[in-house]
């Protein structure tokens, strides 16, 4: 490996062949025993650059390629020296060292040097090692699905003079040791050597805890950017920036590619060690003189010991990583655009970024979280005939009430310094829990007990708004540059806040804790039976929700698309609810299940074996592998791969070697690669979940880079599921990955950390009276939510169908009838005019405009009446007839509402870009709430953005005009806006 | 009427010294004349119960209990015309009716050989004195019901009266509203475990808050007996119906009125800032 990086890194091979090799081998051109050649040069090359980095990246949080490290291994020597060789610059030819142990790959290799000795030493190493950690039986998996054709390798012959990079054993095999003595499997952020970062952490937190103390802030030097000359080198100052120069684009060649095609196991870690660069700081002077040492072996120099390099490389790989960058949020996108560095670095990127920027996806309104915060009882499965016995309904009835008891005792003090769940609960929980038992009311109390889950934590934003988003909001409003202004502010209201990298530990947030604190505290073995069975019943409804993709094949209608649209943001937002709460469900089903086998540190090798054949035999929970062929095979894997991913992280050590976690972690490794027609913004929320799992403490480093499962048959078998459909936005993804805000904090901190002294982040103070009264639109959801709380669930069902159904039949009906009317008549006095001489184009667009708007506005009032007139019709028949009046006249106000105003919605879905659609409709069609009244100024301000829409771009008519009329018809005092519209071009 | 805990203190303070006579609410309501008659004896009534409940097992140690009943026998013999037992309760600073209960329940034992009497005889000849095989006696408790204004089965069936009216005005004032809802004896008959008064079909909100209920008090809320209803009854409303309203009809310790974010919102009368779900809605 290192041979063949040292000859990238001198040119001796393109890097772009490399790259080529890379990728073919990753997707499964069988390549014969060279196969699992790039897998192991993957993490090869990013050990090489995080070494490289070291002396650069002291702050913030380690960025350690989770890997095994018998590449490693076979770098170093057996019986080598073990000192720093640094300096030394020799080469020493290897001596085939061990045997190759019978492990060999019989005649699958392709050599095309041929007579070089195999690489048994390496073997060997790599043989050991997994002795080591107890997984020899991943050999095995990682087999299936080779073989066959070794053509392609062959094919990739290099001219012979050239050095062949698919035969390691034509690079002179190196002894030296590289720059470190011994090497941790997991990569522990080297310490700085200026002392500013705590020296020694616990070996289990580089990968992913949190950092008890936050990091220390970046102090960035005055000067950046600028390159740091190097006196005592032995080259011109300008030759050696130019071979610096090659060799770090050689890096980015090889980098690249990896995280492009998504061959390393997190490319957000990737992409966050590349941030880590574009923001290092200046080395100590005493460690920089080295650099361009030209003696060192060419993999010694440190190309990445001035901040210059690093700017360098981290801003060349920005580039190439553009598009997953475009992706990223807003915030993210301006302080990147706004980093001095990128500027100086890159500028056409910074332009790049800006334009991103501006066209970075809109927000899709989410469910707001819930406002009531208690099960409501239910006479259909509470009252007494549920229970088997007078005593038992009386218990349940006490329980009940201690169990939101403890909730409400512990939201109350559980932030209090010294309080814990145990002591301050614990035996008024076990308590509570052991009448159950004598009561057998377990079944009763788990599903009071999962619906409670689902009430408080089924939408983690809400948690989320407390500490994370006002720092984005501020961020966001300000930019960078603001930002700068506010330092006086900002030492005033700083609070440290730690970086915690992009791979944070499974955690449970918010009220998530009280419910695993529960659990863990009540520790009854029949509540956690009865949870795992109901768990696991609604997920399995969960995952078989039926997502509707566009209406295929009705033909190219605009409008049909149009109404599409609308659909699909619909099922958008049921397929974001389900996943959120599949995914909830999952972790808790994973937390219980593997609550039993929990331990605080892995176990030793023969417990750990000694638990593996006991622990085989026993049928898991969850049938995972089944489970995740189900969704390749059906395309369904953006919606259960996400919550496969949250059941798999609460898995404890020994449970990953358990042959069905390992397949299925398998599984998951080559599902990174797995392409077809997945969106992007799909395919990017599984890479970043799934690159979150592989980095957690919990996943054995040993598997990554192991498994070669051939995926291709399941991939093929289905054309149509989810994964194609555009079901991920920006705003799901960040909710399901919080740490991609990560990206965020580093940028930030690079923006305050010149002048910010204590600590690390700008974290918004929250003022103690907040605004308890959310936007108009959450509070009428607040109220919808409070009607349907007592109501049997039915009601809700009920009312949602019906106006889903009327509401989309309004609108077909408008568009059969008025719309293609319209469309016919505006073509023809379109075409009369034209024909006709002398029309000015300003008086037929008034003329049109007139009509349409009169149209228009009939059709919003034909919608409405449609919708009130179908709506309760329909209810009326599908509610039980004992349903009371208030209760009936309610449901039909609310149906008529809703069908109103999705069909609404439709007819003003054209006009996103004049004025939020939901202004422009309480206007239109009146106000939802006495909150949505609009004062005058309000009212001029609306208009004159949709007058000054209309006025300087090419819109389509007919829907602004039609909008536009209806607010002229209401208020006319605003008339003189409609000559400004004049001018609009029709088309 | 909603009274800062200070300003309770200061009128507990007062009721300390009193007797639960007429001429004590006289004395009361003279010394806080801003303050309404109901709520004032509400007040005055809590406070008393509290005393009765620190100092009612030294009444009823037997000793004690013998010698009030063999003074009242004694007395009895001698001034047979006097108000005896009332005059004996306000000298030992008991409540006459607890003390006609006392005597009537030694008195009983006495003609039944010893044997101790059930409570429901005793409640019985309490609330209808000419039941007790004494004439003499039956005079006398009668004297010390009508003359207690904070025990006796008088005093339950007023308060029981008043609960009952306050009831009926909260749904009245809700028909007036045209808020549909569900009373405490529906409500049982669909299986309800616990039933607050009101249950709204369509809920609304009060002053910003969602409510699903009402809880309608008619008495005054003080520290202890809210303790105990929150623990009790509304909590466990809150814990199956979600955010809800209480109105403590004579007014309540304004501090108490902290759980409005948490979902129970105090009220000292019926509210007028109402709002209906759907309120405004739409197109219609």
């Amino acid at each position: 490996m290192a041979a063949l990086l040292e000859s990238l890194l001198l040119g001796k091979v393109e890097a772009g062949e490399a790259a080529i090799w890379l990728r073919n081998a990753q997707v499964g051109a069988a390549l014969g025993a060279l196969r699992r050649r790039p897998l192991e040069f993957v993490p090869f090359l990013l050990n090489f650059l995080r070494d490289q980095c070291s002396h650069t990246l002291a702050h913030g949080p380690a960025t350690p390629a989770k890997m095994p490290s018998c590449p490693k291994a076979s770098l170093r020597p057996s019986g080598g020296s073990g000192g720093r060789g640094r300096g030394s610059g020799l080469r020493a030819q290897q001596s085939s060292p061990a045997p190759a142990g019978g492990h060999h790959r019989g005649g699958g290799r392709k050599r095309s040097g041929g007579s070089a000795p195999t690489s048994g030493g390496r073997q060997g190493g790599l043989r050991g090692h997994q002795q080591d950690g107890a997984v020899a039986c991943w050999e095995n998996v990682g087999q299936r699905g080779r073989g066959g054709g070794g053509a392609k390798g062959g094919e990739r012959q290099s001219p012979p003079t050239r050095v062949q990079v698919n035969s390691l054993e034509d690079f002179p095999p190196m002894t030296k040791c590289p720059s470190r003595a011994t090497k941790p499997s997991r990569r522990i952020n080297p310490t700085p050597v200026n002392g500013e970062r705590p020296h020694s952490r616990p070996k289990s937190c580089f990968t992913s805890t949190p950092l008890s103390k936050p990091c220390s802030p970046p102090a960035f030097p005055e000067c950046t950017g600028a390159a740091e000359a190097n006196v005592g080198s032995p080259l011109s100052l300008r030759e050696e920036r130019e071979m610096l120069k090659r060799e770090s684009s050689i890096s980015v060649n090889l980098f690249c590619p990896l995280c492009v095609e998504n061959l390393v196991p997190s490319v957000f870690l990737e992409l966050f060690f590349t941030l880590q660069l574009l923001t290092s700081r200046s080395p100590s002077p005493a460690e920089g003189d080295s650099v361009g040492d030209n003696d060192a072996d060419v993999l010694e120099r440190g190309y990445f010991r001035s901040v210059h390099n690093c700017v360098y490389f981290a801003v060349k790989v920005l580039e190439d990583l553009f598009e997953l960058l475009s992706h990223m949020d807003k915030c993210t996108l301006r302080l990147l655009a706004e980093n001095e560095r990128v500027g100086l670095f890159a500028p056409a990127l910074r332009e790049q970024l800006l334009k991103a920027q501006d066209v970075s996806t809109a927000k899709v309104s989410s469910a707001p979280p819930s406002f009531v915060h208690s099960v409501s009882f239910q006479p259909a499965t509470d009252n007494r005939s549920n229970f088997s016995s007078d005593k038992a309904f009386h218990i349940f009835k006490k329980q009940r009430d201690i169990f939101y008891e403890l909730l409400r005792d512990w939201e109350d003090f559980h932030k209090e310094p010294g309080w814990q769940f145990e002591a301050a609960l614990g035996g008024r929980v076990r308590a509570m829990v052991s009448q159950l038992t004598a009561a057998g009311n377990h079944a009763h109390f788990a599903r009071l007990f999962q619906k409670q889950l689902i009430q408080m934590c089924k939408d983690p934003r809400g948690v989320a708004s407390h500490g994370d988003a006002p720092d984005a909001d501020l961020l966001g409003m300000l930019g960078a540059d603001s930002l700068g202004r506010l330092k006086r502010l900002q030492e005033r209201l700083i609070q440290p806040q730690g970086l915690m990298g992009p791979c944070p530990p499974p955690s449970f947030p918010g009220h998530q804790e009280f419910f695993r604190d529960f659990l863990q505290t009540a520790s009854c073995c029949q509540l956690n039976q009865h949870l795992k069975d109901s768990l696991w019943q609604e997920l399995l409804q969960l995952d078989e929700v039926s997502i509707l993709g566009p209406a295929a094949g009705t033909g190219g209608e605009g409008q049909e698309e149009a109404e599409g649209d609308l659909e699909q943001q619909d099922e958008k937002q049921r397929f974001s609810s389900v996943l959120l709460l599949a995914r909830l469900l999952a972790k808790f089903l994973g937390f219980i299940s593997f609550l039993p086998y929990q331990t605080s540190q892995p176990p030793s090798r023969e417990i750990q074996e000694a638990a593996i054949a006991v622990r085989s035999r026993v049928v898991p929970v969850l049938d995972v592998c089944s489970v995740l062929h189900g969704c390749v095979r059906r395309r369904r894997m953006v919606l259960t791969v996400p919550w496969l991913v949250e059941f798999l992280s609460m898995l404890d050590f020994t449970g990953p070697y358990l042959p069905c976690y390992r397949t299925a972690l398998g599984l998951l490794l080559r599902m990174v690669l797995g392409r077809g027609e997945v969106c992007y913004l799909n395919q990017m929320l599984l890479v970043a979940v799934l690159g979150w799992l592989f980095q957690i403490p919990m996943f054995p480093e040993d598997m990554i880079f192991r498994e070669q499962l051939d995926l291709s048959e399941d991939f093929h078998a289905s054309s149509q599921g989810l994964d194609s459909l555009p079901l991920v936005d920006q705003e799901l993804l960040y909710t399901c990955c919080p740490y991609l805000g990560e990206f965020r904090k580093l940028l930030a901190a690079f923006v305050s950390g010149s002048t910010a002294k204590s600590g690390g982040l700008v974290r918004k103070i929250t003022p103690t009276s907040a605004e308890p009264r959310g936007p108009p639109s959450t509070r009428s959801q607040q109220k919808l939510e409070a009607f349907f709380h007592n109501q049997p669930p039915s009601l809700r069902r009920t009312v949602e169908f019906v106006a889903e159904r009327v509401g989309s039949n309004s609108v077909k009906h408008i568009k059969a009838t008025l719309v293609s009317e319209l469309v016919r008549g505006g073509e023809r006095s379109l075409r009369e005019a034209v024909a006709g001489d002398g029309a000015s184009v300003p008086k037929i667009n008034d003329v049109i405009c007139a009509r349409l708007c009169d149209a228009g506005m009939q059709a919003l009032e034909e919608a409405t009446r449609f919708c009130s007139e179908k709506g309760p019709v329909a209810l009326k028949v599908l509610l039980p007839e004992e349903t009371s009046p208030a209760v009936l006249s309610t449901a039909e106000r609310i149906t008529k509402r809703l069908a109103t105003e999705k069909a609404c919605t439709w007819l003003s879905a054209n006009i996103t870009g004049t004025a939020g659609p939901g202004e422009v409709l309480s206007v239109a069609a009146g106000p939802r709430d006495s909150d949505e009244t609009f004062t005058v100024p309000q009212l001029q301000v609306l208009l004159e953005r949709v007058g000054r829409t209309l006025a300087c771009r090419k819109v389509n008519l007919a829907p602004h005009a039609l909008l536009y009329k209806v607010l002229i018809t209401r208020f006319h005092v605003f008339n003189h806006l409609l000559l400004r519209g004049g001018d609009v071009s029709v088309h | 009427m909603k009274l800062c805990r200070a300003e309770y203190k200061t009128i507990a303070k007062f009721t300390d010294q009193l007797k639960p006579t007429r001429q004590s609410l006289k004395l009361l309501k003279e010394r806080f004349p801003h303050h309404s008659q109901s709520t004032l004896l509400s007040i005055f009534s809590l406070e008393y119960q509290k005393r009765t409940k620190r100092s009612i097992s030294k009444h009823h140690d037997p000793d004690v209990i013998e010698s009030y009943y063999q003074r009242y026998l004694n007395e009895a013999k001698t001034r047979p015309s006097s108000p005896i037992l009332l005059e004996m309760a306000n000298e030992v600073d008991l409540s006459p009716s607890l003390l006609a209960r006392v005597v009537v329940e030694r008195f009983l034992q006495d003609q039944e050989d010893g044997v101790s009497v059930s409570k429901q005889v005793v409640s019985s000849m309490l609330r209808e004195p000419t039941l007790i095989p004494d004439v003499h006696l039956a005079r006398q408790v009668e004297q010390c019901t009508v003359n207690d204004c904070c025990y006796g089965p008088l005093v339950d069936c007023i308060k029981h009266a008043i609960g009952h009216e306050h009831e009926v005005l909260l749904r009245d004032k809700l028909r007036e509203r045209n808020l549909s809802f569900l009373d405490e004896n529906q409500l049982r008959a669909k299986g309800y475990d616990k039933t607050p008064d009101i249950i709204l079909e369509v809920p609304i909100a009060v002053e910003g808050h969602v409510v699903h209920w009402i809880e309608s008090k008619a008495s005054f809320g003080d520290d202890q007996s809210h303790r105990t209803y929150l623990n009790e009854q509304f909590w466990s409303y809150w814990n199956r119906f979600g955010p809800g309203l209480v109105i403590y009809w004579y007014g309540f310790i304004a501090e108490l009125d902290c759980q409005r974010d948490r979902g129970i919102l105090l009220k000292d009368c019926f509210p007028s800032d109402i709002v209906t779900l759907c309120h405004g809605a739409g197109p219609s």
